[in-house]
């Protein structure tokens, strides 16, 4: 009876994401005096994740498998939850966990709860707390069944190593050819930006940028910080921005440990696109902007005249502290 | 092509969020509902379908009788029948297992939901509807094609899209990219009165036990004053030093 934790990674490498649901995977396993498998696919230095608390890892090598497949990768994690008689499954919330997620509870009957924001509030029933109506509130949820599947808020519980003696053992999954029904014609992948889902900090435009022409200070910002674009919806309304920087209620969420609005009112979809950032900076010229109640810090003024002269103060900072 | 849109009842974006009876229900009063927006945009899909290629929609809820009006409304917007699962949409596993009961009585072709509603936010049905049935799944869909049994459709994923090809029967979880926000449909007079005339037919509810609990809810901490800075050397400071993000 161990807790599986299924770790993503991305060209062989393991994510952060990955690494925060195993140290949470360690501390459910404590709560519960029991031990932490982990589940990687196609993934190199898996034992890095002992580092986290895994006691295990299964290990898949499967050229097949080299692509995301949400049905094949259920399939995959559920014969392992059964392997191993997992009785809690620990995912993300990624675009790709929450493909699979709902997949993989159909195939072990269990419940799942996404988005959940901390360790749970009891064991015996699992009681977990978890974001609701796009951050504007939390629910608590019991599971009624005997396996449970959690999936983490991203940077709801954090990175934190405990070293843990680690073992790892090849998994070879019986996989049938239904789970190879669709097949990928193309990835069109951004490689070189930093995406909304994975960046720490995000730096978003609103109208106030005036134009997509203007969009030049946003890039350079980001670009300084190691930041992801985004965007608020009137932006990729009028197209100035593409879909999928829209942050929002009907966009995307952002759990960045740090977001810069830059010339957004922020309205209330928006802010609770991303209620779940740590820390939030606005630069306005409108001092009775909405955003000002919800932002952490805050410059009133010509976004043309700050955010220029903001990145190249970074760039200064960065030179003398790295 | 025969399509089941699924319509999740939901809280106006603009709601402000509130509980009653010991912060265990949702404080419905004042709240306008809605068609939840990402099936909205799946609707709008459905009835491209209908009009470019011949099809027949129809629209579903599960829910009590409160969410007649939503459901009128997709049937304002084009939808030829409504249907209404009469239980209260507990958990998303089991509003996913009412779903597969009537899509594998329909015959549909194509099944169409939202990537998630803005209420729960737990984007769990389509991916539980399309397990359920034995259908093929894309989730997060921005676009999507039909030609006889063959589907071509486009999924974000993060930092990109991806192009896959499948076949129908289909059920897609879709988002704001399968149409525009542009191509929205305001119910006109002509379909306000059509609607009412439409068939929106009340199923009883399979048995089937929830797999999950909600117990309580509570609103996030009240937020501290913002701290007004006027040099960016005072905002570089405060974000290194402070609060540790840089």
């Amino acid at each position: 009876m161990s807790v599986l934790v299924y770790t993503e990674s991305e060209e062989r490498k393991i994510k952060k994401i990955a690494l925060e649901a195993v140290s949470y995977a360690k501390a459910i396993a404590d709560q519960m005096g029991t031990t932490v498998t982990a589940v990687c696919i196609n993934a190199d230095n898996t034992s890095e994740l002992g580092k986290y608390g895994a006691s295990k890892v299964l290990e898949v090598s499967n050229d097949k498998l080299a692509k995301f497949n949400g049905e094949a990768y259920a399939d995959l994690i559920a014969q392992a939850a059964k392997k191993e008689g997992a009785k809690i499954v620990v995912m993300t919330s990624s675009a790709n966990s929450k493909f699979l997620a709902p997949t993989l509870a159909v195939d072990l009957n269990a419940g799942f709860v996404p988005n959940v924001v901390g360790l749970p509030e009891s064991t015996s029933p699992l009681k977990v707390k978890h974001s609701v109506f796009t951050n504007k509130a939390f629910a608590y949820t019991e599971f009624k069944t005997d396996i449970s599947i959690i999936g983490l808020g991203k940077n709801s519980f954090g990175v934190k190593e405990n070293e843990t003696s680690i073992t790892s053992e090849a998994f070879s999954p019986n996989l049938d050819s239904h789970d190879f029904d669709m097949e990928i014609v193309s990835v069109d992948k951004a490689t070189d930006q930093v995406t909304i889902a994975d960046a720490e900090i995000v730096v978003s435009g609103g109208r106030g940028l005036k134009g997509p022409e203007n969009w030049g200070i946003i890039e350079d910002l980001a670009k300084t910080l190691g930041a992801a674009t985004a965007c608020s919806k009137p932006v990729s309304d009028m197209g100035w921005r593409p879909h999928s920087e829209h942050v929002g209620q009907t966009g995307k969420p952002v759990a960045a440990n740090l977001y810069i609005a830059i010339g957004i009112s922020g309205a209330i979809q928006h802010l609770a696109g991303i209620n779940a950032s740590k820390v939030k900076v606005v630069i306005n010229n409108d001092p009775e902007a909405p955003f000002f109640k919800a932002a952490d810090y805050g410059m009133v003024g010509d976004a043309f005249e700050i955010v220029p002269k903001l990145t190249e103060k970074l760039k200064e900072f960065k030179a003398q502290n790295n | 092509m025969k399509i089941l849109v699924c319509i999740s009842h939901v809280p106006d974006t603009t709601s402000k969020i509130n509980f009653t009876d010991g912060d265990t229900k949702f404080d419905t009063s004042g709240v306008q509902f809605v068609i939840n927006p990402n099936d909205e945009f799946g609707l709008t899909r459905a009835m491209w379908f209908k009009e470019k290629q011949g099809a027949t929609v129809h629209v579903i809820n599960v829910g009590g009788a409160e969410t007649e009006p939503t459901l009128r409304k997709a049937l304002a917007i084009g939808a030829d029948e409504a249907i209404r699962i009469n239980t209260p949409a507990v958990d998303g596993f089991s509003v996913a297992k009412q779903l597969a009961h009537v899509v594998k009585e329909g015959g549909y072709d194509l099944v169409i939901a939202g990537r998630e509603s803005i209420d729960y936010n737990g984007g769990m049905v389509p991916g539980m509807l399309a397990k359920l049935t034995g259908n093929n799944f894309v989730n997060t869909c921005i676009g999507l094609e039909i030609d006889g049994e063959k589907a071509t459709a486009i999924r974000e994923i993060d930092g990109g899209k991806e192009t896959l090809k499948t076949s129908l029967p289909l059920v897609i979880g879709g988002q704001k990219g399968i149409v525009e926000e542009s191509d929205l449909r305001i119910p006109n007079m002509r379909g306000i009165m059509q609607a009412r005339t439409k068939p929106l037919t009340v199923k009883e509810p399979i048995e089937s036990n929830p797999e999950t609990a909600t117990v309580g809810f509570e609103k996030p901490a009240p937020k501290g004053q913002v701290k007004l800075v006027d040099s960016v050397d005072e905002l570089i400071n405060l974000l290194h030093n402070e609060a540790k993000v840089i």
